[in-house]
């Protein structure tokens, strides 16, 4: 690495102001009595243990494997000096298998936590170390974790875990499962009242793959994080497949194929920088309104481009990233889930400063359709926006549901129904532009008006009709000889967006290239939106069932 | 929006002809059988003089400038060029539907084709453009130079025959003596053009040249004649009436060419005295006359070394560098041609023909530089900002944000032309315009374009058609960064972070957050790692580089693609092209694109730590460098293949490309097949 040189001088700094805490202690840490030292000894020699965590060979160990240390992940996340520790004197309380003994006592045990600020914005953080027995879920470990997540909930700040643990702390038995469970109770009691977010930076098997399950957004780093219920070992004993730890559970399998992680990173750094760039997307809390930041794009920006972006042909396909892109603030689109389910996008961004969620059909990819897939991808991110109060944005170009044996089978009706439900029960902002097709069932689902879109928009390409022209020709003239006359007038009649704007089903059509001002002017106005939902004790949400093998 | 924008003259550069545009009635209609920037340069000239346009297009054309830009359009086809714009049928059909009483064929497709003028003078359309007798004899090669001869303009020695084989072709080549050129009969453009040394690249060269001879043009005679090794390419503008006047418009200097093709050019030439000039003129005169030559025409020399000029081939239509002339003779080439094909007789005399100033025209196309001064790319203009802000630039364009440019047809995305009252004027006016291009979607050719016009050579006029080899033996490579160059994008650069940082925390309602006014920062560029330190002041930073200081101001619009900053009191126009959360920043400096990286002081430390990807392996791998067609595939699984033998010939843009094999070794696996579409990227071929 040419950086060495410079990065050299930077890590002596680092250890230095590290070193410095000493002041003025005895060179080596060794064994100790209690007795002889005074209480302020006591408290940095505890203090200094607690910064090294196992200790430097496993911390070289730890960088060995191209990952960072638990400590250090905390401060590149947060803002320089914003980190307030708790529980840096927390130790395990195991006195089995010799785990009493004073060199199997790390103060802070195997996880660092706090509060601290991303870009002055609180947040309450955690980081397993693996570093200490592996980052394995001790009691302790579970309780640290528990004090953060319920301080967040009072003061309503978002949770951020830093998951690199080897599972449970064996030693502990029932302990440990415990720990387990009043961490899961947790990130189901915060779901919906504070954003819970995971980064998958190291192993996370067996049952600590629900915390991440539970939490909001699940981001991993390629190449050296790993989600499993169980290890490459267990599989073959039990079903006899080979299989390898990254095909099993690592970066890739998650974000493209299980759908179980939400993006994929290149390295920690890489990571970590993202993740303080996705947090600003978020509202603090439930509370929060979606966050507005300082914006240099001009909300009134036409977007020429966008007039000629939709193909004559209407089975030709273009890419709704354009339309996103050159819409949102900055062309800057955080995309959820890019490599799965790629038939629909969702993501945030901004418009004139203010958070939106966006979620498009993606013609390149399926024609667009919805699939089981698309639709719990979709939903996920509907509910997501809706319990934390930012707008949604809806681009429609949706020829149907996926037809086929594949999808019945896999239950594409229970799954549909999920985007279905989380777009009627939604109460945020709701823009929807039709920019060509809407057919079908498929139609109602895409935040259309009947489910309380608040304002829909059609381009001039836009077609709203039960079915393409094709088919329905062939229903309603079914054995009459003039089939193409009657695709003609069918088209004539329904592939244009009248039938719907006479019926006030969309309430204008805009020329594209206005569709940026018209959505900001539109977020302005609902800005005071107020809607509610019928009180229940909660809703039945369709969830039951299997997945199916749906499109990757 | 109006079109206007895209098709911007330099008023001020003609203001006699603007007069002009309205005193005389020419035709009423005219159909304009072309597409892209030539189609809306005509019409722009045809609204000025109150005529109607007419647009023909193919049905991918459909939203394309030039149609939304004609009073009416016609769709005549499909997307290939030979089923749509050379599709005289449906053309022809399109006249008759609109009642256009003129065609203006713009330049390529039908602009030089006897055939279609024929068709026209038959239904009494006016063709804008020379008669068909001119045509067909300026359009052969060998008649031509045969007319050229007898005309007493001087000629290159040759061979005045077509040329049967391969055999025949080595032959001849070793009666005139190497270097040989071996071109298409029917030729133009570079297209169906080789140069051989010696018989074996005689021989390759006969059977590329026939090949791209008979795909291009329908016609693959070939003929032959003496090579003028490192020539000057310059070409004089004529114009003739239909009543035996011509006159010259002085000369174009096009040396700077890849492939054949032009990329820079200028008038008048740095080059040529007044004597050589006049003789030039006087000569391409003479040939007009010879042919009673009628509308805008160009004959090309090759000038060697020591000012001997010889005739290369007349162009008998408009050609796509004619703004540079009309920029310094004040004159509008689209209308003259209008008012000649009417039959009116040329409005000025030879004596009343200038030379007003400096004009550069750099052709802007969609492909890449690092690749052979040039391959094709294709891609949708997701963004795009001509520099129109600029007083003296001119651009003639076809597309729009938003615009596809396909494989189907030419990849020129513009030609920017700039003004001054001297040379040094106009290159610096051609440095501020080809800094303020935005042009996103697409790889373009600006980095090597900004390089050539400050080479030093070329800023001194010390060129040839062998510039871009000579200067870039092993193939352009972008700006090479100076020690200042380097500092000014670095502190750039950690400007751009550091605001873009700042801006970070400023959300609506939030005024917590004490400011920063100081970084220590670790930024990457071409493998270089360097430490510096910013601090602010207002919209202010100082970087400290390695102990220098420079001062870095901007208005800091991260919205803008554009990046105005002053560097130590120095303007300079950046394009911010991408910037993520990870640090990376590219910037566009002086035309080329710099990937940087800036990290944290804490950041950069700890990167030590991270794993280093390995890149795949490419020597054994062949991807198509270009969107096109397979035309051939030489070799199949288990062949074995020698470092340099050709393995597949992708055609893209009607130029056939010949891939070769990296290393000798085994064919793995072939994954295209003749007449199979490849994409840029695209795996052709697998070695073991």
């Amino acid at each position: 690495m040419a950086a060495l040189a410079a990065v050299r001088r930077c890590r002596v700094l680092l250890h230095g102001a590290v070193k410095s805490s000493f002041r003025g202690s005895p060179s080596q840490p060794r064994s100790y009595s209690a007795g002889r030292l005074s209480v302020q000894e006591r408290i940095e020699r505890k203090r200094q243990a607690a910064l090294v965590g196992g200790g430097q060979k496993r911390i070289d160990a730890q960088h060995g494997r191209g990952k960072l240390t638990a400590r250090e992940r905390v401060a590149l996340l947060l803002d320089p000096d914003s980190f307030v520790e708790y529980d840096a004197f927390v130790e395990h309380r195991c006195s089995d298998f010799g785990m009493e003994a004073d060199h199997n006592k790390f103060p802070g045990d195997s996880v660092v936590t706090g509060q601290g600020r991303i870009n002055g914005r609180l947040v309450y953080v955690f980081s397993q170390d693996f570093t200490v027995f592996g980052g394995s879920l001790s009691g302790a470990h579970a309780q640290k974790i528990c004090k953060i997540m319920d301080q967040a909930m009072l003061v309503g700040a978002p949770v951020i875990g830093l998951n690199d643990s080897g599972g449970a702390r064996i030693q502990e038995g029932v302990e440990s499962l415990a720990g387990y469970a009043d961490i899961f109770l947790r990130n189901v009691m915060a779901s919906g009242v504070v954003p819970q977010i995971s980064l998958i930076m190291g192993p996370c098997a067996g049952g600590a793959v629900y915390s991440p399950a539970l939490t909001d957004f699940t981001f991993m780093v390629k190449d050296t994080s790993y989600l499993f219920i169980t290890g490459p070992d267990v599989v073959k004993s039990v079903t006899n497949e080979d299989v390898t730890q990254e095909e099993l559970g690592g970066a890739k399998t998650h974000t493209a194929v299980s759908g179980v992680a939400h993006k994929a990173f290149e390295n920690d750094i890489d990571a970590l920088l993202n993740l303080r760039e996705f947090f600003n997307f978020l509202p603090l809390s439930n509370k929060d309104p979606s966050p507005v930041t300082e914006c240099h794009d001009p909300s009134d920006r036409l977007v020429p481009g966008l007039d000629t972006l939709v193909p004559l042909e209407s089975t030709k396909a273009y890419d709704m990233l354009d339309v996103i892109h050159s819409i949102v603030d900055e062309r800057d689109f955080f995309e959820i889930m890019p490599n799965y389910a790629k038939n629909i996008v969702v993501g945030f961004a901004r418009m004139n400063g203010r958070t939106v969620g966006i979620v498009g059909n993606q013609p390149k990819v399926a024609s667009g359709c919805l699939d089981i897939n698309s639709s719990v991808k979709g939903a996920r991110f509907v509910r997501f926006c809706d319990a934390f109060n930012v707008p949604i944005i809806t681009f429609v170009d949706v020829p149907g549901f996926l037809p086929g044996t594949a999808q019945e089978y896999g239950g594409i009706i229970r799954h549909g129904a999920k985007l279905l439900y989380a777009f009627a029960e939604a109460t945020v902002p709701k823009i929807t532009i039709i920019t060509r097709k809407a057919y079908g069932g498929a139609y109602d689902v895409m935040s259309s008006k009947h489910l309380r879109g608040d304002v829909n928009y059609a381009w001039p390409s836009a077609e709203v009709a039960v079915m393409g022209a094709k088919g329905a020709v062939q229903i309603i003239f079914r054995g009459k000889n003039n089939q193409a006359d009657a695709e003609a007038e069918y088209v004539e009649k329904f592939a244009n967006p009248f039938p719907a704007a006479v019926r006030g089903f969309v309430d204008d059509i805009v020329v594209p290239s206005t569709t940026r001002r018209r959505i900001c002017r539109d977020l302005e106005v609902l800005a005071t939106k107020k809607q509610t939902n019928p009180w229940k004790k909660h809703a039945n949400v369709p969830l039951a069932g299997k997945k199916g093998r749906g499109r990757r | 929006r109006s079109p206007s924008r895209s098709c911007h003259v330099v008023t001020t550069v003609f203001p006699s002809a603007l007069f002009s545009f309205l005193s005389v009635q020419t035709f009423d209609k005219i159909l304009i059988a072309n597409r892209g920037e030539i189609a809306c340069r005509v019409m722009k000239t045809c609204k000025k003089m109150g005529i109607k346009t007419v647009a023909v297009h193919s049905d991918v054309d459909a939203n394309a400038v030039h149609v939304k830009m004609a009073d009416e359009a016609v769709c005549v086809g499909p997307a290939p060029t030979s089923k749509s714009y050379l599709n005289m049928d449906a053309i022809m059909n399109a006249i008759r539907q609109t009642g256009a009483q003129a065609v203006h064929p713009g330049y390529g497709f039908l602009s030089e084709n006897k055939e279609f003028a024929k068709r026209l003078a038959a239904e009494g359309v006016s063709f804008i453009g020379p008669d068909t007798h001119a045509i067909q004899a300026m359009g052969d090669k060998i008649e031509s130079k045969l007319i050229a001869k007898a005309a007493k303009v001087n000629t290159i020695p040759g061979f005045d025959g077509v040329v049967k084989d391969a055999d025949e072709a080595v032959r001849i080549a070793n009666e005139i003596g190497y270097p040989v050129m071996i071109k298409a009969s029917a030729g133009g453009g570079g297209k169906g053009m080789r140069i051989a040394w010696n018989d074996e690249e005689t021989r390759e060269g006969f059977r590329f040249s026939s090949q791209e001879a008979a795909s291009s043009f329908g016609d693959d005679r070939l003929l032959i004649e003496k090579f003028i090794d490192n020539p000057r390419h310059i070409e004089i503008q004529v114009l003739a009436d239909k009543h035996g006047n011509a006159l010259w418009l002085n000369e174009r200097e096009c040396s700077i060419q890849r492939r054949n093709q032009k990329v820079v050019e200028e008038a008048p030439s740095t080059f040529l005295d007044p004597e050589t000039r006049r003789a030039m003129g006087e000569q391409a005169v003479s040939l007009a006359k010879a042919v009673n030559y009628s509308s805008a025409g160009t004959v090309e020399f090759l000038v060697d070394s020591r000012k001997n000029f010889y005739f290369l081939e007349m162009n008998t239509r408009l050609q796509v560098e004619h703004p540079i002339t009309e920029c310094i003779t004040g004159l509008d080439l689209v209308q003259q041609m209008i008012r000649i094909a009417k039959g009116f007789p040329l409005q000025h005399t030879q004596a009343e023909i200038p030379i007003n100033g400096w004009a550069i025209e750099s052709r802007v196309y969609a492909e890449d530089p690092y690749k052979s001064f040039g391959l094709p790319s294709i891609g949708r203009l997701s963004q795009y900002q001509e520099p129109l802000n600029l007083h003296n630039v001119r651009v003639d364009s076809g597309i729009e944000e938003g615009s596809d440019i396909s494989i189907y047809y030419d990849p020129m995305i513009s030609k920017l032309v700039t003004y001054g009252a001297t040379r040094a004027e106009a290159l610096k006016k051609m440095e501020d315009a080809l800094d303020n291009y935005v042009i996103r979607g697409v790889t373009h050719n600006i980095p090597l374009l900004r390089e050539i016009i400050v080479h030093p050579r070329f800023i001194s006029g010390d060129i040839s058609t062998k510039f871009l080899p000579e200067v870039y033996p092993e193939g352009f490579k972008g700006h090479q960064l100076t020690a200042t160059g380097r500092k000014e994008l670095l502190a750039t650069a950690a400007s751009l972070f550091v605001a873009a940082q700042l801006r970070a925390q400023k959300f609506l309602g939030d005024l917590r957050l004490q400011e920063r006014r100081s970084w220590e920062l670790c930024v990457e560029l071409e493998k270089g790692v360097h430490m510096l330190g910013v601090s602010r002041s207002g919209a202010t930073y100082t970087v400290e580089i390695d102990g220098d200081k420079l001062e870095v101001s901007s208005d800091w619009n991260l919205a803008s693609p554009l990046l105005t900053v002053t560097l130590n009191g120095i303007h300079r126009t950046l394009q911010c092209l991408s910037r993520n959360a990870a640090g990376e920043i590219s910037l566009q400096y002086l035309g080329t694109t710099f990937k940087l990286r800036v990290l944290s002081k804490l950041a950069a430390a700890l990167s030590v730590h991270m794993p280093e990807k390995v890149p795949e392996d490419t020597s054994s791998i062949l991807r198509s460098p270009m969107p096109g067609t397979v035309v051939a595939v030489s070799v199949k699984a288990g062949d074995t293949v020698a470092e340099g033998q050709e393995i597949c010939v992708i055609e893209a843009m009607k130029m056939q490309n010949s891939m070769t094999a990296a290393k000798t070794a085994k064919v793995r696996s072939v994954h295209c097949k003749p007449g199979e579409t490849v994409g840029e990227g695209d795996l052709l071929v697998e070695l073991e």
